[in-house]
């Protein structure tokens, strides 16, 4: 089953879906109804990572090395645990600045520096080549492999291939042609490539799905489970070391570590990392899924590979199967056909998703970064008379495109054999790793400057062209290997691999080690010891404050000048097209409420940035900077300038946060004045209420005398008894209505602080005798019998002795009204003490429950019961006469108990605060 | 048939006055004092026609006017309220409570007597 | 989150790892090997916590 044309047929199938799904997904995209939108699909686009080499290369190391593959999947997963600070970073700087790949991350942030961007993206596209013909390499070789079935033969060495039917070259070619067609069909303003991410997210499952696959077959089928597998391994003595993995990472604790921290910096800036993680992302709050589905991935296409190992060293104990192939040639070794095309595809789905999104990467970089500058620097005069670069842009990245596989398959015919993949693999990782303390310290200090980072950049690239790529190639042959052994030009301490005499390491932690140091090294102390221009000043500050800027206008201060709106057009529409540039504008007109074309828009700071960064997001930042520097006269900011409106900006900071300040001290006031308005209101409802009850205390008698009145004047036989009665009742009322009247007068007097206080000695002694003489006849009356138990002599107390008559009378009144009806009996008591004189009225009426001694002493409130016995009172007696008593500094209460009468007692003090009565409200 | 009338009110001296002028125009005429013994009244007495006060301890006119329509076999029944509160939002609120009538005190005597008539007229 | 990766840092290094490094096995597994899946398993875990958290 397994002929070549079935290989081949289903591998084009393939990729034909995958084409599919990418044309499907960008034409949903196009009609606003994205399939990418989802944090689900961002996090298995991100599993891109893992490449042909996980597929093949991870299952080679471990069969070597044990559990020294797994770093390079561990590393990551720390890494990601940091991304809540990093990445978010890196994201919402990238989208502010409209970023297009890493290459323009690290020139923008250095000051659109033209020149940083080429470097990086020199250095991206050489440090990258070894892992595009490492992709290469495992297609073509599984493909052979496959071919051979069912025997099972290693692909011969690769020199002896002649070219023109080497597999690897088609695959190059082939794949070329695909990335093309995903990638460069048209322009995209913020470089999306919508379908191209929908097809990796597929493809990440195809070859996490094809992995398990193997094994769980490797495990489950050919063996009994993990048990039995590893059993069987212990007990081959040449295996059984293995069980003790450790000892077999080969360069011990130092490579661990230094492979985890190169993983760690690889997960971020591998160009195809970037482009999926940052470029491509459509929401910052995908990466909340990312941090954990993304490491979930890995571990799991990590399960089996041990297993598969082992088993593989089991069952070709001979060592003449490549440790890489295991995975394909286990399940051809047991005659699983289905399976290991299942797997020739998940290995080509691996290499092809590889490809595809990294040379789109340095593809785009090539363009914008490298190409382009050049470009428009050289020939300016020629490029500006042309109307529409789109067709040139594309031109370019294709020929881009093409460029990179061929080189690549050309690194793979000159080095490709000297290595297993992995060493390949990590010979890239430590190129990017280069990029780590550009962008690092690029957006976490302000002071790293353009010449800096330069620095850095070429002294680690330095290293590391030295330290690993003359060794690959001298391993091939195409170097005299004497330069490895013993030094160039025979100088031991330059020896490639052991750099100033640092031994026993393996290769990549020692090219890692150095190549660091020169890079920290170089960057740091350059950027200390150079000053930055004003345009690196304003763009670190835009970096590095991303989280405490507000949006885009950050840029936009920064310029002036003078620019006219139709060649900013024209400047659009030439990179963009026609159609982009216009919709762009529109934008802009809509974002302030104008219209285009139509009115007028205003060529102020805002909109050329705008322009500008609309630009970038075709041609990159470097490029858009001349471009649009080109078509508008710009005055050049000067340092001092830009520091002045950084200083501004850090003002109107300070001044938001006081400002900040002052309105939650205002909300606080609000709510003080609320509570107080709502206490105005109450006080408003109980004079409401006061009023109300005034009204109505008032009304009764007068419609008992108007009534009675109408009455004796309408009526004409009423008999003489009932005149009597009826003019009797009229008196009493008018009498009652008086008594009321005079009492809220006065209360309104007490109250509004108005009423007139005499002051004078007054005797107590005499005072309460008087008032037990005018009333004697209310006692005679009421049958009720007064004692009044007076000292011989009391001092005299300074007050108002008509307001104390006043609370005499009304607390005797009191006392008659409801002191016992048959046998009443009321005692008057006056005592003196250091600091008061004190007056007890004792009556043995019914008692006051205690509920009601509360009340009593409110206005209007009346003790007693309604039903038997309505008291001629108002009500108000006892308010006002506590009213007095405290006015005089001093209390009125009561003491009493249902059925043992009531005693109202109240104080007055013999000595007053200085200055007058004391006031007391 | 002479037409019976039940005055409420806590005020004996109003309800003395009230009592003379309808016996006078030919009612039968009871009193009580409270809102507990009104409805009670109302049950015994069947009047037809209630004059109620408003302001009184424990239970409100308003309350027994409320308590009062809430019977149907007394829905027949007028009722007259009577208060010293006059401002418009009470009588709105006796009116909308089911009283035929909303009087301030003090009244004209004549006016009242001449209402009342009224309203047993039209039963 | 620093934190945790401060805490992977120091359960995958040597020091830790050296423990494990035994020739037994745990339900036929190496230790090793389950030590290592198991902790980064955790480890994923305690993120994922650690995110929803947040949110």
């Amino acid at each position: 089953m397994l002929q070549g044309w079935v290989i081949v047929g289903t591998s084009f199938a393939y990729l034909g879906l995958l084409f599919a799904i990418a044309y499907y997904a960008d034409k949903r995209a196009d009609a606003g109804r994205s399939v990418i939108a989802s944090p689900y699909v961002y996090s298995l686009s991100l599993a891109v990572y893992a490449t042909a080499w996980t597929f093949y290369g991870s299952v080679g190391r471990a069969a070597s090395d044990g559990v020294g593959f797994l770093p390079i999947y561990i590393g990551p997963t720390l890494m990601i645990a940091l991304w809540w600070i990093v990445m978010r970073k890196i994201l919402r700087i990238s989208k502010q600045n409209r970023i297009t790949s890493l290459a323009d991350f690290i020139a923008s942030r250095y000051g659109k520096s033209a020149l940083l961007g080429g470097v990086v993206t020199v250095i991206a596209v050489i440090g990258i080549l070894p892992y595009i013909s490492l992709q290469l390499k495992a297609v073509s070789n599984s493909f052979t492999i496959v071919l051979q079935y069912p025997w099972i033969i290693m692909p011969a060495k690769v020199d002896a291939q002649p070219i023109m039917q080497d597999t690897a070259l088609w695959v190059a070619l082939i794949l070329a042609a695909f990335t093309i067609a995903f990638g460069t069909r048209h322009l995209d303003a913020a470089e999306h490539h919508e379908g191209m991410v929908a097809a990796i997210a597929f493809e990440s499952l195809v070859k996490l799905l094809a992995f398990l696959a193997v094994g769980v077959f490797v495990t489950f089928g050919i063996y009994n489970g993990f048990g039995d597998l590893f059993d069987r391994a212990a007990a081959d003595p040449k295996l059984a070391p293995m069980m003790t993995p450790l000892e077999g990472v080969a360069g011990g604790y130092a490579s661990w570590v230094w492979l985890t921290i190169l993983s760690m910096m690889a997960i971020m800036f591998l160009p195809r990392q970037f482009q999926v993680m940052v470029i491509e992302n459509v929401d910052e709050k995908h990466i909340n899924k990312a941090i954990w589905l993304f490491p979930l991935y890995m571990l799991a296409i990590n399960i089996f590979v041990l297993p598969i190992a082992f088993g593989g060293l089991l069952h070709f104990p001979e060592g003449n199967v490549d440790a890489d192939t295991f995975v394909l040639t286990l399940p051809m070794v047991e005659k699983q056909e289905l399976l290991a095309l299942l797997v020739f595809i998940g290995g080509l789905s691996a290499a092809t998703g590889m490809v595809i999104v990294e040379t789109i990467a340095l593809s785009t970089m090539v363009c914008n970064d490298l190409v382009m500058p050049v470009l428009l620097r050289l020939r300016r005069l020629r490029l500006n008379e042309r109307s529409d670069l789109t067709g040139l842009l594309l031109a370019i990245r294709r020929g881009a495109i093409v460029g990179i596989l061929l080189l690549g398959y050309l690194y793979f015919r000159l080095a490709g054999e000297a290595y297993a993949l992995v060493s390949i693999g990590l010979i890239s990782f430590a190129a990017v790793a280069q990029f780590a303390p550009a962008v690092l310290g690029g957006i976490f200090w302000k002071g790293g400057t353009r010449r800096g980072a330069l620095a850095g950049l070429s002294a680690g690239f330095a290293v590391w062209l030295y330290t690993l790529l003359l060794p690959a190639l001298a391993r091939s042959g195409w170097l005299p290997i004497s330069f490895v052994e013993q030094g160039p030009f025979g100088i031991e301490l330059l020896k490639p691999l052991e750099l100033l005499g640092l031994a026993g390491l393996d290769q990549i932690t020692h090219a890692m080690i150095w190549s660091m140091l020169a890079n920290i090294g170089a960057y740091v102390t350059v950027s200390l010891s150079s000053a930055q221009s004003a345009d690196e000043h304003r763009q670190a500050s835009l970096f590095v404050d991303v989280f405490t800027q507000t949006g885009e206008a950050g840029g936009a201060r920064f310029w002036r000048g003078t620019a006219s709106v139709p060649d900013l057009y024209q400047l659009l529409a030439r990179f963009q097209g026609v159609a982009a540039a216009d919709s762009a504008f529109q934008d802009y007109a809509r974002g302030r409420g104008l219209r285009w074309p139509g009115d007028t828009l205003i060529a102020d700071a805002d909109f050329v940035h705008y322009v500008e960064v609309q630009l970038a997001g075709a041609i990159g930042a470097a490029s858009a900077r001349i471009m649009v520097a080109s078509a508008v006269k710009e005055e050049a900011l000067t340092l001092e300038e830009v520091r002045k409106i950084l200083d501004e900006a850090s003002q109107v900071v300070m001044y938001s946060h006081r400002l900040e300040q002052k309105s939650r001290e205002l909300e606080a006031a609000t709510a003080e004045l609320r509570a107080a308005n709502e206490r105005l209101k109450e006080l408003d409802r109980l004079k409401d209420d006061f009023l109300s009850t005034v009204t109505h205390e008032l009304r009764t008698p007068l419609t008992s005398i108007r009534a009675f009145s109408e009455i004796l004047n309408q009526e004409p036989d009423v008999d003489l008894a009932q005149r009597r009665k009826f003019l009797g009742i009229i008196t009493k009322e008018t009498e009652r209505l008086t008594r009321i009247i005079n009492q809220v007068l006065d209360l309104a007097k007490i109250e509004a602080g108005r009423a007139e206080w005499s002051e004078a000695p007054v005797d107590m002694r005499e005072t309460i005798s008087d008032t037990v003489i005018a009333m004697s006849q209310v006692f005679q009356e009421k049958n009720v019998r007064v004692e009044a138990r007076l000292p011989e002599k009391v001092t005299a107390v300074r007050a108002d002795v008509d307001r104390i008559i006043q609370v005499m009378l009304n607390l005797l009144s009191n006392a008659v009204k409801f002191c016992d009806p048959r046998d009443g009996q009321i005692e008057i008591t006056l005592a003196e003490d250091e600091r008061e004189l004190r007056v007890d009225v004792r009556d043995n009426g019914p008692g006051i429950s205690a509920a009601d001694q509360q009340k009593i002493f409110d206005k209007f409130v009346q003790a007693g019961d309604t039903l038997t016995d309505k008291p001629q009172g108002s009500g108000l007696g006892l308010y006002i006469s506590r009213h007095i008593v405290e006015y005089h500094g001093g209390r009125l209460w009561v003491q009493s108990r249902p059925g043992e009468g009531a005693c109202f007692s109240f104080t007055l003090p013999l000595t007053r605060a200085a200055g007058g009565l004391a006031h007391a409200a | 048939m002479s037409k019976k009338v039940l005055i409420v009110d806590d005020e004996a001296n109003i309800v003395a006055a009230l009592e003379f002028l309808l016996r006078k125009s030919g009612y039968e005429v009871t009193a009580a004092q409270n809102g507990d013994e009104a409805l009670q009244r109302v049950e015994s007495f069947a009047p037809d026609l209630v004059l109620l006060d408003v302001m009184m301890p424990r239970i409100s006119g308003y309350e027994v006017c409320r308590r009062m329509r809430e019977r149907a076999d007394w829905n027949h029944i007028k009722i007259v309220m009577l208060s010293a509160k006059g401002r418009e939002a009470e009588v709105s609120k006796g009116v909308s409570l089911g009283a035929d009538l909303y009087v301030t005190k003090p009244f004209s005597t004549s006016e009242l007597v001449g209402k009342i008539g009224e309203l047993l007229a039209g039963a | 989150m620093i934190a945790l990766c401060m805490l992977g840092c120091v359960l995958f290094n040597f020091p830790i790892l050296a423990l494990f490094n035994v020739p037994a096995t745990v339900f036929g597994v190496p230790v090793l090997y389950a030590y290592i899946f198991l902790a980064w398993a955790l480890l994923i875990a305690l993120m994922a916590w650690v995110i929803e958290r947040r949110r």
